[in-house]
């Protein structure tokens, strides 16, 4: 699906754009193909979904965003596709997923991300998700998250 | 947390997408949220180098590049935290991994460049460890549309 050249320019964008007038005449430059081509396959690997948007990468952390917590719901499984359209429509949501069930250890099948600027905060955006979801949620947790263990982005090798 | 000037606001409020594929990009970007190209891209340079934005650039998404990412968690005995951390971070396929407030106490995301790798990589942190790796695949993922405002 990617190519040589697609690798060079993932290769070459990873820790972002050039900040210069013609960053993509500057990337161009810098794995030998010409500014078209290099608009070209970033406007496609957009549209394919390989790059989910472009632009400010925020530092959650340094804007303030310092509390994190992991909603996790047991939604009834015929109800999850309607539910997680829901959720991950609202704006202080990052992530939303179905995942599988571990009972008994682990019931929820519905996971939202939900950043704030505190606990509290986060608790209160959790409180209008379970509002959102009424009685089709059995059970729900918030798992904070008390540490970074390992944090590393993305490598693609060339 | 800093105090943003307008400039920086408007930078980090407007231009969390959507940035465009074209010659000019920092000055079509900057029309856009009433800055001009040189404010753009010294306002991201200022950003960047304080550390309040990560990167201005695409966000690259593992699955769309073929590869796979796969969360993960364990119930770790407190007592053997750390230890269970350390050989968990040694695996360079774990990207992150969390500390985080439930039985389930340790939370990872596995990141390999091809699918049928994920299974020989919980098969072998659960043989260091002699802990369950409760694997968590995606099976449906929602469209978000988060945003940071400051």
């Amino acid at each position: 699906m990617l190519d040589a050249i697609d690798r060079r320019i993932i290769t070459a964008t990873q820790d972002g754009f050039p900040l210069v007038a013609h960053p993509y005449r500057t990337v161009g430059q810098m794995i030998g193909v010409d500014e078209t081509e290099v608009i070209a396959r970033l406007d496609r690997l957009l549209a394919d979904g390989a790059i989910r948007r472009i632009g400010v990468i925020p530092n959650h952390y340094a804007l303030g965003y310092t509390a994190n917590g992991m909603s996790v719901w047991d939604v009834a499984d015929e109800a999850v596709a309607g539910i997680g359209a829901r959720i991950g429509a609202l704006d202080f949501v990052t992530h939303c997923y179905e995942r599988p069930r571990h009972l008994p250890i682990w019931p929820y099948n519905l996971f939202a991300m939900v950043h704030g600027r505190s606990r509290d905060e986060v608790r209160d955006k959790v409180a209008r998700i379970a509002d959102l979801i009424g009685a089709a949620a059995r059970v729900h947790d918030i798992l904070f998250s008390t540490r970074i263990l390992k944090k590393t982005g993305l490598r693609i090798a060339a | 947390m800093g105090i943003y000037d307008p400039t920086e606001r408007a930078i980090i409020n407007g231009l969390q997408g959507g940035f465009p594929l074209t010659h000019e990009p920092f000055a079509d970007a900057g029309a856009r949220i009433g800055l001009s190209e040189g404010e753009v891209i010294d306002g991201v340079q200022c950003l960047v180098a304080n550390g309040s934005i990560s990167r201005f650039g695409p966000l690259w998404n593992a699955e769309g590049l073929g590869g796979e990412v796969c969360l993960a968690a364990i119930a770790v005995p407190p007592e053997h935290f750390d230890q269970v951390a350390s050989q968990v971070n040694a695996h360079p396929e774990v990207a992150h991994n969390y500390e985080r407030t439930h039985a389930l106490n340790m939370w990872f995301v596995i990141s390999v460049d091809r699918p049928e790798r994920i299974a020989g990589v919980i098969e072998a942190i659960e043989a260091e460890t002699g802990l369950k790796v409760y694997s968590m695949p995606k099976k449906r993922e929602f469209f978000v549309g988060f945003r940071v405002e400051v």
